[in-house]
């Protein structure tokens, strides 16, 4: 029950800790049938994201993984939960990166384990490749999901460990992953940049580290690299033996007591992978007060109320069908006490804003519950504009068909006002946490904070649709269109084709605004059951908070 | 006390102790209740032991070896003058049964709290002490103890004796020279292999002959005489119970024997203490002949016995007052009469530092956890349960000396219940931190034939088997087990960072529930149940939330849920940061168990120690990876030879260089009294540590030496430079 949560969470249920405002009510009957056919249809949702993940988690398959494990090697999220604390979260990055991107070339995991987690008491951001997919090699996807990982870091002011197990840059793709700015070089370019800011880079060598790769550790503030399996060259062998003639073994070329005692490419020799973890773990607990951020864990407090009402319930929230739903029934699961106190409720009723508080953490809250309108979106700029001027974190509740449209409207300047709350997003400099947790579609996806926005965070739920626009309208756009071209030849369009065309549309809008495909490519950092989404956000917040919130600059806002 | 001739010495006024440990603050108890102001002495390695605290004043008499302190009589004399003190009351072992100190003690003009020089002489001299016995009407194993050494004299004599005996040689001890001969047939070839191991062991062939009692049993009365003629016996005690020979279990009275029985042993002690002219507490001990029914002499004690608080339960007497006052020269205050019956029944068990794994090895460590049940007092002669012990947590158990921790004395109406109150005394002590006989007591008090008086000296030997097989964990307790060391660790990780001044994990990434996305976290586990080569499990624990858990590994019907933990952490202020104490609760099959845990580590292992309220008692423990800097800076990572226990390096047996092969000895370490060959683990090179010489004290897990593979000197010798050098350097750093 919540209160059982509550009391074993530190959270005081009884206490007024946190945001005034009163509780929300229960606003769902979790008994009845419209919330069972919810339910169940987020569960099957559910059941294949979790199937999804766990082939993800699988990494390169069972084969692949056995060889790892014979030469000593832990897979990826082993090592993971040996560098953390015991008990720690781990809040993994977009699992199912690289998801259905290259064909029959499978990356799962997009090749590469990123996330935060607790080492030694402190947040700290972990990047580890996973050597059992194409041998830990850097696809486009797996770049960009690296540098995601840096952005966070950065974002956050986290401390960065880098596992590194690598055979570096996937070399058929060399051309999209080597030479732009968003490419190979950029990791390397955010080291530098991160350790001049004082946050600290600590890589950890557990297999190769070749080519490119090798400036991984070398760029880093202060590198392992483990006995036997860890090396590091710009060369490897058969480069050496094409490029000199000379015959050279790895382990003499580039193997840790080479790079410990002669090169000092490393600073220090693990026996194995657990000694080396350790070493890290080591390694992050003296940084002392020079470790990137406040370490305040966004100033949370040892009390918290938990809501009202069943985070669980959230799963039965979403209507299966297209009727509209209530967004505060989701606020009275997702805040602390389910309290929340609205701002200019009676007023640009399509957008809701006020404050509420998770775990203790202040938040402002922008959800919508319908179409934007003028009023709306001025409401939002204003209430956004409060935040950033009180230095409070941001959540944004995306589930927006989008701006209102029509003559009247665009005589009314909603696209100016509009405008107003997506520059009021854009440059409130407090932490920004998205969550899409329905349709996500035109300027809605801008004024509400999307991945262009670069919100601290972006989390979907499984229902989550995005895209310019839906797929029936988008397929009702291009048929007029089409239409025209056929009356301007003074063809006529056959029904049956205008029929194809417009399913072929819809079809590709279908897929190409799934969750799946979104979260392949980043366009969010993971999907989450909303069942989580308290803890999500609430784990996303406190790591955003590790930075200090500065001062916010608006520019012009056009009247 | 004063009318009576001859006439009444001075009280005492100072006493001082010549002891340590558990007896030492037994005496100290006394004298204190009797306000007698108190003095200890104590080694060096004891400046810190609980009898220095209990003292009103203590004086240090030199260092750890017994030999140098507590055994140095002009020490503890010096420190007698030194004080003031007008009386030494000696304890057991060290000086309680040397004669030349008691009469130094006379000397010196300081009253010695034990039988009169002459008395210890006697006794101290087993064929002496038999011959007088024999005189005085107490009867002795009949044998042959004549300087006529003629085979047909010796044949005669044996068919006097009966058969089955012993041949033993008379300069003989650790049953060297010593053979059973069944019948007369039997009898020239034992004598033949006596003499000759006699010889060969001894350079001295003689030989005597004695009875065999196959069926023994170790039954002894405790006497008290006063200077003034009065003498006591306080009923007996049976100590069958022994393995090493040495006594753990023992009661009073001694069951099943007969009132008249009891009488004769009882009168046989109190001649035999006259005879020798016996004065203060001493134990007259007999061995029972279990098939003839028939008792001997078998030596007398001249000293308090560890054993005394099974008498002091069963007549309510404070037998050190009683020794305290008759040193001082007063009458014993009742007569046998007076006396009366045995009120009830009491058993000791004693609580040793040791491995009964590994043949009640003895083993040192500290105390990390030592709790006794709350109704037990201590010291006290008339508590229905009493807990008597030297140490405190955090004490070290050194190796130095007598590895007795403590001593659980329960007394109830009859053997029945007495034998109830020891069962549930046992199961409600707690200690950890050392490797215990606590686990064999319990199986050997709840032992059906321990109940049914199947008692004789064989006895564990006859039931090893079952007393120490390995007790295979009950599923709950290792699903239990290892969800409390996830709760713990994760506990102490918390409790370290925020000693380190780390920022305290707060809010949702405080929750130590390893929460992930999509799919929970499930963690490997090994864990050894018992110590030194238990029952290995690899379990997994899975994350359902901070209070529930998926256990799977220990169950072969699959994973066990454990759900509503809850773990209530004991206040540690005082205790050292590698431990954390915790009350663990948590529902597992629909049963709400809870238990006392204790997490701790030492140098090679981390160890969880478990009281259930049921009152079962395990521990787990699991190798903690050590990554020394000599392996960091390029050593071989195998062949390191670690002590096993801390102790004295005695002998170094091997060079900085040389080749050795497997299983060849090292070096050799005393520890506990007892000498251990270190062996080489494999063939290669010796590689030494630093600070090795005869002497040097080591600590469990130390790295000693290594001993280098071929293959390894090959490619430390090659590619890698000058790692030798490194490794050394390393070596010495570790």
């Amino acid at each position: 029950s919540a209160l059982a949560a509550a009391a074993s969470a530190g959270g005081a249920p009884t206490s007024a800790a946190g945001a005034g405002g009163s509780a929300l009510p229960r606003s769902l009957d979790a008994g009845g049938d419209a919330y069972a056919r919810s339910a169940a249809a987020m569960d099957r949702l559910l059941s294949d994201m979790r199937a999804e993940a766990a082939r993800a988690a699988a990494g390169g398959g069972e084969a692949a993984a056995k060889r790892h494990r014979a030469r000593g090697k832990m897979l990826p999220r082993e090592r993971i939960d040996a560098l953390l604390d015991e008990g720690s979260p781990f809040l993994e990055l977009s699992p199912l990166a690289g998801h259905h991107m290259y064909g029959k070339e499978h990356v799962p995991s997009g090749g590469v384990v990123t996330g935060i987690g607790r080492v030694r008491g402190r947040l700290v951001a972990v990047v580890a490749n996973d050597a059992t997919v194409k041998g830990g090699t850097y696809f486009p996807i797996t770049v960009k999901k690296h540098l995601r990982l840096q952005e966070v870091a950065a974002a956050c002011r986290l401390p960065c460990v880098y596992l590194v197990d690598s055979g570096g840059a996937n070399l058929p793709r060399q051309a999209d992953v080597f030479p732009d700015r968003d490419h190979f070089g950029r990791i390397f370019f955010n080291q530098a940049r991160m350790s001049a800011e004082g946050i600290p880079q600590i890589a950890v060598v557990l297999g190769s580290c070749t080519a490119g790769g090798a400036y991984v550790p070398a760029m880093a503030d202060e590198a392992v690299i483990v006995r036997g399996n860890g090396t590091i060259f710009l060369g490897g062998p058969p480069l050496v033996k094409a490029a000199t003639g000379e015959e050279v073994s790895a382990e003499e070329l580039g193997g840790a007591l080479v790079h410990c005692t002669t090169s000092g490419v490393t600073d220090h020799l693990a026996q194995d992978e657990a000694h080396a973890l350790a070493i890290a773990r080591d390694i992050v607990g003296g940084l002392g007060g020079g470790g990137g951020g406040g370490g305040g864990y966004g100033g949370c407090g040892a009390r918290w109320d938990e809501p009202l009402y069943p985070t669980e319930e959230l799963g039965g929230i979403v209507p299966s069908g297209r009727q509209p739903w209530d967004v505060r029934a989701l606020l009275a699961r997702l805040l602390d006490g389910s309290r929340f106190e609205e701002f200019k409720s009676n007023y640009g009723k399509t957008l809701i804003t006020g404050f509420g508080s998770l775990y203790g953490m202040p938040v402002g809250v922008v959800a919508n519950d319908g179409v934007l309108f003028s009023e709306a979106a001025l409401k939002g700029a204003h209430f956004i504009e409060l935040c950033a001027q009180r230095r409070i974190p941001l959540l944004f509740l995306q589930n927006i068909t989008g701006f209102m449209v029509g003559k009247r409207y665009e005589a009314g300047g909603i696209a100016k006002d509009g405008a107003k709350m997506v520059r009021a997003v854009a440059n409130a400099a407090v932490p920004k946490v998205t969550v899409v947790v329905g349709g996500s579609f035109g300027a809605g996806n801008y004024s509400m904070c999307g991945r262009a926005y670069s919100p601290h965070f972006m989390f979907s739920w499984p229902n989550a649709r995005i895209g310019v626009m839906g797929g029936e309208q988008a397929a009702s756009v291009l048929a007029q269109v089409e239409e025209e071209k056929h009356a301007r030849a003074g063809k006529q369009w056959p029904a049956e084709e205008a029929a194809a065309f417009r399913a072929a549309i819809a079809a590709r809008y279908d897929e190409e605004g799934s969750p799946y495909y979104a979260s392949a490519r980043l366009w969010d950092d993971g999907v989450i059951d909303p069942a989580d989404t308290r803890r999500v956000v609430g784990l996303s917040l406190a790591a955003a908070l590790n930075a200090p919130i500065g001062d916010t600059k608006w520019g012009v806002f056009r009247m | 006390s004063g009318a009576a001739s001859p006439p009444a010495r001075p009280a005492i006024t100072k006493l001082l102790v010549a002891n340590r440990g558990e007896i030492s603050c037994r005496v100290l108890a006394t004298a204190r209740r009797l306000g007698i102001p108190t003095v200890a002495v104590f080694s060096e390695a004891d400046r810190r032991a609980r009898h220095v605290a209990l003292a009103d004043e203590a004086y240090c008499i030199g260092p750890p070896p017994a030999a140098e302190s507590y055994l140095d009589a002009d020490a503890v004399l010096a420190a007698a003058a030194d004080a003031g003190a007008d009386a030494i009351h000696p304890g057991y072992g060290f000086l309680s049964e040397n004669a030349p100190f008691a009469e130094a003690c006379a000397s010196a003009g300081i009253r010695f709290v034990g039988p009169p020089p002459a008395a210890i002489r006697s006794m101290g001299d087993k064929s002496e002490a038999k011959g007088v016995m024999s005189e005085a009407g107490v009867p002795v194993v009949p044998g042959y103890h004549g300087e006529d050494q003629r085979p047909a004299r010796l044949a005669d004599e044996a068919a006097a004796v009966g058969f089955p005996l012993l041949v033993k040689a008379v300069a003989g001890g650790g049953g060297k020279g010593m053979k059973i001969a069944r019948s007369m047939s039997e009898l020239p070839a034992a004598l033949d292999s006596a003499r000759r191991e006699a010889l060969a062991s001894f350079g001295d062939g003689r030989l005597l002959l004695e009875r065999l009692i196959t069926r023994p049993r170790h039954v002894e009365v405790q006497v008290i005489a006063d200077a003034h003629g009065g003498a006591l016996y306080l009923f007996d005690r049976d100590c069958s119970v022994q393995r090493r020979h040495q006594k753990i279990i023992e009661e009073a009275p001694a069951p099943g024997l007969s009132q008249e029985l009891h009488a004769h042993l009882g009168e046989a002690a109190v001649r035999a203490a006259r005879a020798v002219g016996y004065v203060n507490a001493g134990t007259v001990e007999f061995i029972f002949d279990c098939d003839s029914g028939e008792y001997y002499f078998m030596e007398m004690n001249t000293r308090l016995q560890v054993e005394h608080p099974v008498t002091e339960a069963v007549t309510g007497l404070d037998l050190v007052e009683l020794q305290l006052r008759v040193a001082a020269g007063e009458k014993l205050p009742l007569s046998q009469q007076q006396l009366g019956a045995p009120r009830g029944h009491a058993f000791e068990a004693r609580l040793y530092a040791e491995s009964p794994a590994r043949g009640f090895l003895p083993c040192g460590g500290r105390v990390r956890r030592w709790r006794v049940p709350p109704a037990a007092a201590a010291f006290d002669p008339a508590a229905a349960l009493r807990v008597d012990s030297g140490v405190a947590e955090g004490d070290e158990v050194g190796t130095f000396y007598d590895p007795m921790v403590a001593k659980i004395v329960a007394r109830g109406e009859d053997r029945a219940a007495a034998l109830r109150a020891l069962r549930g005394a046992l199961a409600g002590t707690q200690v950890a931190g050392l490797p215990t006989n606590l686990g064999f007591l319990r199986r050997l008090a709840g032992h059906a034939a321990f109940e049914g008086l199947e008692l004789d000296t064989g006895f564990i030997e006859r039931h090893r088997s079952e007393l120490l097989a390995p007790e295979p964990v009950p599923l709950e307790l290792a699903a239990l087990a290892a969800v409390a060391r996830c709760k713990l660790q994760a506990a102490r990780a918390a409790a370290a960072t925020a000693a380190a001044g780390g920022a305290a994990a707060a809010g949702p990434w405080a929750m130590a529930d390893a929460k992930r996305l999509w799919l929970p976290h499930a963690r490997p586990l090994e864990m050894e149940a018992g110590e030194g080569g238990g029952e290995a499990a690899a379990l997994a624990v899975t994350y359902l939330s901070d209070s529930e858990f998926e256990v799977s590994g220990c169950s072969p019907a699959g994973p066990l849920r454990v759900s509503h933990v809850a773990l209530a952490l004991e206040p540690d202020a005082a205790s050292p940061p590698d431990q954390t104490a915790a009350r663990v609760s948590a529902q597992i099959a629909g049963r709400r168990v809870s238990a006392d845990a204790l997490l701790y580590s030492r140098p090679s292992e981390e160890v969880l120690a478990l009281w259930t309220a049921a009152g079962e008692a395990r521990e787990f423990r699991w190798p903690v990876a050590r990554w020394s800097k000599a392996a960091a800076a390029g050593a071989p990572a195998g062949g390191a030879v670690a002590t096993p226990m801390p102790g004295k390096l005695i002998k170094l047996l091997v060079e900085e260089g040389e080749a050795v092969s497997a299983g060849q000895p090292l070096l050799v370490l005393e520890s506990m009294k007892m000498e251990n060959t270190v062996a080489s683990p494999r063939a290669g090179r010796v590689r030494l540590g630093t600070g090795l010489h005869a002497g040097a004290q080591v600590e469990e897990g130390q790295v000693l030496l290594h001993v280098v593979a071929a293959e390894e000197e090959r490619r430390g010798g090659g590619a890698e430079g000058a790692p030798a050098q490194a490794a050394a350097a390393g070596a010495e750093a570790a």
